[in-house]
């Protein structure tokens, strides 16, 4: 297997066991926090933070994460998948730059 | 960290690992690395195989040029402690902490050849706005670097993306300049594994 096959693998191992591996947290919500949508209130605003501008999320964040009802273990599954998912679109967006830059499909 | 199952939830043999680790190092276990044993079965198992893969696996791009690469992502992200970590790691792998001060301060006028710095100004690029086009690939290609070069350093990028974005929302306690420096010369012997 070429290397750079054996990256992208071993990040696709990562996606896969985030999405769909056993969690705490709903495989649905986790695929929410993944893409960054639809998820409810407060929640929505956390993983919205961690997607887009990690460095503002606060305290009060996660209190009123766990205020709503969401365990720690959840919220740290959640966060998790968050983040994994938005390193996965960057990824996949600088990938099919290449792949047009180099004319070849990705 | 702002979660207590990140300071406290630790399986006993992993609380005697960090225990040792903190007797015979000097030092605390590093957030970052306290992570990846909790519950490693979601997230550390498979993210420390990324990681390794992408800072440590075959590449043309050098170790230290990886490393650099990782800081200069965690500065465009502003992630303190991934800057800090891969500062201390990348000047260490170099053995020039000036080169490295000088890409963080100032890419464009920084001493390293066309083709590293293209792929940063195309990382950082990636990592401040989400996107970046083929004709952006076109010019770090046209600078010298190779299709595979560029998969590799979206691979490290991917990863520091991660980990730095998990630092900020987990709160990863920054360490003492010598907490930093230890750490670096881990990262240097053993990888992320």
């Amino acid at each position: 297997m070429p290397d750079e096959d054996k990256k992208r693998a071993a990040h696709r191992a990562l996606v896969d066991r985030v999405l769909n591996g056993p969690g705490q947290a709903a495989e649905e919500e986790r695929a929410r926090a993944f893409a960054n949508a639809g998820l409810p209130p407060p929640l929505d605003v956390l993983i919205g933070k961690v997607a887009t501008r990690p460095a503002q999320v606060t305290d009060a964040d996660i209190a009123a994460a766990r205020a709503s009802g969401y365990t720690e273990d959840q919220i740290f599954e959640l966060v998790v998948s968050a983040a994994v998912g938005q390193s996965a679109r960057l990824y996949e967006a600088g990938l099919a730059a290449l792949a047009e830059a180099t004319g070849e499909a990705g | 960290m702002r979660l207590d199952i990140l300071n406290r939830g630790y399986r006993p043999g992993t609380k005697v690992l960090f225990t040792l680790i903190r007797v015979f190092s000097g030092h605390p276990v590093p957030d970052a690395a306290r992570l990846v044993f909790y519950r490693p079965g979601f997230y550390g198992a498979q993210a420390k195989q990324f990681t390794h893969e992408a800072m440590r696996g075959p590449s043309a791009w050098s170790v230290a040029d990886r490393e650099l690469m990782a800081a200069f992502v965690s500065k465009v992200s502003e992630s303190a402690f991934c800057v800090a970590a891969h500062t201390a790691t990348a000047g260490q792998a170099y053995q020039d902490s000036a080169k490295v001060q000088a890409v963080l301060t100032d890419l464009e006028s920084a001493p390293v050849e066309d083709g590293l710095r293209a792929t940063l100004r195309m990382l950082g690029q990636l990592t401040r706005e989400g996107k970046v086009s083929g004709g952006d690939m076109r010019e770090v290609l046209s600078a010298g670097v190779s299709r595979q070069q560029v998969q590799d350093a979206l691979a490290v990028c991917a990863a520091f993306n991660t980990t730095g974005r998990l630092a900020d929302a987990f709160g990863f306690e920054l360490l003492s300049p010598e907490g930093f420096e230890a750490g670096a010369k881990y990262l240097l012997k053993r990888g992320y594994r």
